[in-house]
């Protein structure tokens, strides 16, 4: 159990990195701690195993310092870490029993075999391996595999945070549930700081206390699931999060009116007044407009987005483009000034026009400048 | 669809049908009728049944040339698997020493089988050869044609050089598929050298090393232009092996109704041994422990 602070993380797979792009890892400065479980998310490539590897001691960072509880472990090769790592597909010793896999770690390490034997029972136990001990590991099916390779890290009592990286994707749909339920009861009996690695946002959102949004080699965000889809610090958060992603308009703040604009950055006449296509804001959107500097865009996400079939005062009209039907609930597509627009609708909310007017609940607007939350 | 529509499928295999039947059954069938019968000349043959199989088998120099072939097989299988995945856990995994090394272990291979024996013949040559000559330098005489045992040595020296780059490659090809997360699970694990290679690379190396084991014992059992062109089978029989003896019976006598009788029962040793090993190898580490 341990606080991992990662001290100015930088790491470069090139021997003499010259540019920014060189950098997998761009630069990482963060403390996480003890018994949390942290889920670190993105897309493929955005540095999110490089890191993994960095913690885990794989990989030792081209700059920068990572310290256990204080303790410097930078140069520690792995053996010496006391982390487990759990893999993307299950990593057995196909020639020996569940037992002796399980075993493995703690042999290696020379403790005396009764107490290899109890503590191995005991671990069986939590991950209800015990029916199988005895059987080779190589016969079983894909989740009992990945519970091995999770069980030879939990082996170790010492253990002082166990490592996952996207450990679900070969499970099947209807188990990784299941699996994903077992995690979260390990992580509460035993305290561990987790470290789950993934590109599913469900999987983090549900698994993580806090989650650990990546983009393009840096950190863009850390913070609760709420927090994530209420208030994204970045745009990608903004995207990545939620299904689907948040919408965004560029705009120019005119008074406390939002005016939008095209993607030529020309300000859109409503058609019908001859007036500018404007959203109100509150006074502390406007004053945060004020103080920003670079292209303003506006961001709200589909959940929020209110749809009217017919005219409402201060809404904008817009095109619809295509009604889905996701089961529950509706997503509708829609065109306003040349920006595609995406809302989500009740099962029984709406049938299907030609034009809808578009509300823009005023708590619900954030303003972004350079791609960043303004706050 | 008709039947006739499904049949004309049949068309599409023909001509593998017609290239393995001309290949593969016809010769062996021929054989087959060769084994049973006393051939005297075009169209004088008198049916014999199973005569010349209780001679062939009664023969004691095909006992000999069977227990040399099994001793050389042994032998060479014995070095030559440990030493290819040796060389094979020691190659570079990338960059060009990986070429380079690739390419050195593929060169004897591309030799044509006649010239190895020649290369060697030369190359163990007590007076200019590069070896035999230094062998007699440092003061051991040294001459393959008189000596049995050196016979012996050059042969499997020669068998090693020629054919341990084959296992080399398939080995190679083994560990180079083992995915990284394992040697990085090893590595946190606490695993030794050893026990990486006990637990992760060998049985993972299963597969190949099953397919370098049956090549090279079929091989070694089949060896017949290197012996013959090295020691032709001396020094007094002492290198003959049951290619060799084969040759001699078939060609060198022109007893077709025994060398048949022989060919059908080598063919049985190699394919029942090839069996045997096959099944062995893949029940290694399967069911439960």
């Amino acid at each position: 159990m341990a606080q991992i602070n990662l001290n100015k993380i930088a790491h470069s797979y090139i021997k003499h990195p010259t540019g920014d792009s060189d950098y997998a890892l761009k630069l990482i400065d963060n403390i996480w701690d003890d018994g949390g479980a942290y889920a670190l998310l993105g897309p493929s490539g955005c540095g999110k195993t490089t890191l993994l590897n960095i913690i885990s001691g794989l990989l030792v960072p081209s700059k920068g310092r990572i310290l256990f509880d204080g303790k410097d472990v930078t140069d520690m090769p792995p053996e010496k870490r006391n982390i487990a790592q759990v893999f993307q597909f299950p990593v057995l010793y196909d020639t020996m029993s569940v037992f002796d896999n399980l075993a493995f770690p703690l042999r290696n390490r020379g403790f005396d075999e009764d107490s290899v034997k109890t503590r191995v029972l005991e671990i069986a136990e939590i991950l209800e391996l015990t029916p199988f001990l005895y059987k080779k590991a190589a016969g079983l099916a894909a989740d009992a595999k990945q519970k091995i390779s999770l069980g030879r890290g939990l082996v170790r009592s010492d253990v002082a945070a166990i490592l996952f990286d996207e450990p679900l994707t070969v499970i099947d749909p209807n188990l990784k549930w299941q699996l994903r339920c077992k995690l979260k009861e390990i992580h509460e009996q035993l305290k561990l700081t987790l470290i789950y690695v993934t590109h599913d946002q469900v999987e983090a959102l549900t698994f993580a206390d806090k989650v650990v949004v990546m983009y393009e080699g840096e950190i863009v965000q850390i913070g609760t699931p709420q927090e994530l889809f209420e208030n994204p610090s970045h745009k990608f958060v903004g995207y990545f999060i939620g299904s689907p992603g948040m919408n965004f308009l560029p705009c120019k703040v005119d008074g406390n009116i939002a005016v939008i604009q095209d993607s030529h950055g020309v300000m859109i006449k409503n058609n019908t007044s001859a007036q500018s296509l404007g959203i109100p804001l509150n006074d502390t959107l406007t004053s945060l407009a004020s103080k920003a500097s670079g292209q303003l865009e506006l961001g709200i996400r589909p959940l929020y987005l209110k749809v009217h079939p017919t005219e409402v005062k201060g809404a904008l009209k817009a095109k619809v483009k295509a009604l889905q039907d996701h089961g529950n609930f509706k997503i509708i597509t829609v065109i306003l000034a040349g920006h595609t627009l995406r809302a989500r609708l009740d099962e029984d909310d709406f049938t299907g026009t030609e034009d809808v007017w578009l509300e823009f609940p005023v708590d619900w607007i954030r303003l972004f400048a350079k791609e960043r939350l303004l706050k | 669809m008709n039947k006739w529509e499904d049949n004309k499928a049949w068309f599409l295999v023909l001509p593998v049908f017609v290239i393995v039947a001309f290949s593969a059954i016809l010769p062996l069938m021929t054989v087959v009728n060769y084994s049973i019968q006393d051939i005297f000349g075009p169209g004088e043959r008198v049916f014999v049944g199973l005569e010349w199989f209780e001679e062939v088998l009664a023969d004691p120099r095909l006992h000999e040339a069977l227990m040399r072939q099994f001793l050389f097989s042994g032998l060479v299988l014995l070095i030559e698997i440990p030493l290819g995945i040796g060389i094979a856990l020691l190659m570079p995994k990338k960059g060009w020493g990986a070429s380079l090394s690739l390419v050195l272990m593929a060169l004897p291979l591309l030799i044509p089988w006649n010239v190895i024996g020649t290369i060697w013949i030369v190359f163990t040559r007590p007076d200019i050869g590069l070896f035999g000559s230094f062998i007699n330098g440092i003061g051991i005489p040294f001459d393959h044609t008189a000596s049995p045992i050196q016979a012996w040595i050059t042969l499997i020296l020669m068998e090693v050089w020629h054919w341990t780059p084959l296992v080399v490659l398939l080995a190679y090809a083994g560990l180079r598929a083992i995915p990284e997360a394992y040697f990085q699970a090893a590595k946190i694990d606490g695993a030794s050298a050893w026990a990486v290679f006990k637990y992760i690379q060998l049985p993972k190396m299963r597969g190949v090393l099953t397919i370098a084991l049956l090549l090279r014992f079929m091989d070694s059992f089949l060896i017949y232009a290197e012996p013959f062109v090295l020691t032709g089978g001396g020094p007094g029989n002492t290198t003959t092996f049951l290619s060799i003896y084969l040759v001699k019976i078939a060609v060198g006598q022109f007893d077709l109704g025994p060398a048949a009788a022989f060919s059908l029962i080598y063919f049985l040793i190699i394919l029942l041994l090839s069996w045997l090993f096959y099944q062995v190898l893949q029940n290694a580490g399967k069911g439960d422990a």
